[in-house]
C-alpha cells in the first residue's frame, strides 16, 4: 500500500488546516494571542483602598460599591488606548447608571487632573495608585483594562485594550442583565 | 588570520558585557537564603509585557514593580511556592516560565515524550525492513514496496 506516503500527506494537511484555522481566527478576531486571560473572572473582587484624585483628602474604596454593580478602569494620561477608549466611556457614562470607577495607574496627578478637566470626566470616582500596587492585585498588565464587578462582589468580565460602545453593548450589559442589575 | 583574533575578542567582549549588565540594581537582601530564593523566583517568572523576558532580565516598569512585590514577599519569609501562587492568582499560569501540568497542559508536557515515541516506532519498523532486505528473500521486498 501508499500507506507510507499517505500518512506524511495526511499530517500536514491536517498540520496545513489547523494553521490556516488558527491563523483565520486572529484575523477575524475570535483569538487574540497577545490576550492573556484573566484568573479573576468568577472570583471576588480584589480590595483597594485609594486617595481620591480629585478631592485629595478623602478615599476610594472597594467597600464603597459593595451590593452594586460597578466598572473598573484603568487608566494613565501616558497610555495611547486610554485616550482612544475616552470618548467611549463618556458615552456609556451618559447610558449607564452603573458607576466607572477609574484607577490612575502610575500617573501625575496633575496631568490626570488636567486630562479630565479637557476631556470631561466619565468617571464616578477616580482612585491614584502611583507605586502600581492595586494594578498588580487586579492582574493589570497594560492600560486600559476595564474590569465588571457585579452586584455579587465577582469579577465577572475584563476587557483588555480601549473600550468601545460595542463592546460595551456586547459583552458587558449582557453580563448585568444575567446578574440581575439593569445597566440603565 | 590576524583579523579574526581582535574581532573574536571584541564579540566576546561585547557579549561578556552584555551578560555583566544587571536589571535588577536592588541591594541584596540580609539572608543570603532569601536572596538566593528571590534571584530564582524573578528568573522563573514572565515579564508579562515582553513575554520573552524574565522578571530579572526586563527592564520594563512592570516588571520592576513585580520585582519589588516579589521581594516583599520573599522578605515577609514566603516559600517559593507560596509567592508563586500569589502572582497566579493575579495573572495566571502565564506568568511561570514552566507551567503546571493540569488539563490544559497535559499535551504541552507530554508531546516530547510522545514524539520519541512515534520516532522511535518509525526507526524500529524502518530497522526491521531493512533486515529483512538482507537475510530475507527478495520476493517480499518486490511484492511488498515496489510502485505498482
Amino acid at each position: 500500500m501508499k500507506l507510507r506516503f499517505f500518512l506524511p500527506a495526511a499530517a500536514v494537511a491536517v498540520l496545513c488546516a489547523s494553521l490556516w484555522y488558527g491563523l483565520n481566527a486572529i484575523r477575524g478576531g475570535q483569538y487574540d494571542p497577545q490576550l492573556i486571560e484573566s484568573p479573576l473572572i468568577g472570583r471576588a473582587a480584589p480590595d483597594f483602598i485609594a486617595e481620591n484624585l480629585l478631592e485629595p483628602a478623602q478615599q476610594v474604596a472597594r467597600s464603597q460599591f459593595l451590593g452594586k454593580p460597578f466598572v473598573l478602569n484603568v487608566w494613565g494620561t501616558w497610555c495611547v488606548g486610554c485616550r482612544e477608549e475616552h470618548g467611549a466611556l463618556l458615552a456609556i457614562a451618559k447610558e449607564t447608571d452603573v458607576p466607572i470607577v477609574g484607577i490612575s495607574w502610575k500617573d501625575d496627578r496633575q496631568l490626570a487632573r488636567d486630562w479630565l478637566a479637557q476631556l470631561g470626566n466619565p468617571y464616578h470616582v477616580v482612585g491614584v495608585d502611583p507605586e502600581g500596587k492595586i494594578a498588580i492585585n487586579w492582574g493589570v498588565y497594560g492600560a486600559p483594562e476595564s474590569f465588571l464587578v457585579g452586584a455579587d462582589g465577582r469579577v465577572l468580565h475584563k476587557r483588555i485594550g480601549p473600550m468601545t460602545l460595542d463592546i460595551w453593548h456586547q459583552d458587558f450589559v449582557p453580563l448585568l442583565k444575567k446578574t440581575g442589575s439593569s445597566p440603565q | 588570520m590576524t583579523v579574526i583574533r581582535p574581532l573574536a575578542t571584541l564579540m566576546l567582549g561585547i557579549l561578556l558585557a552584555v551578560a555583566a549588565h544587571a536589571v535588577d540594581t536592588e541591594v541584596p537582601l540580609a539572608d543570603p537564603v532569601q536572596q538566593e530564593r528571590y534571584e530564582t523566583l524573578i528568573h522563573e517568572l514572565r515579564c508579562l509585557q515582553c513575554r520573552s523576558q524574565s522578571l530579572a532580565d526586563s527592564e520594563v516598569d512592570l516588571a520592576g514593580e513585580l520585582r519589588s512585590e516579589v521581594r516583599r514577599l520573599v522578605a515577609e519569609g514566603k516559600s517559593e511556592a507560596q509567592v508563586k501562587a500569589f502572582l497566579t492568582a493575579r495573572y495566571g499560569d502565564y506568568i511561570l516560565f514552566r507551567p503546571p501540568l493540569n488539563e490544559r497542559t497535559w499535551l504541552l508536557w507530554l508531546a516530547p515524550a510522545l514524539l520519541l515515541l512515534g520516532g522511535l516506532l518509525i526507526a524500529w519498523r524502518v530497522v526491521r525492513h531493512r533486515t529483512g532486505l538482507v537475510s530475507g528473500d527478495p520476493e517480499e521486498f518486490d511484492a511488498g514496496d515496489r510502485e505498482p
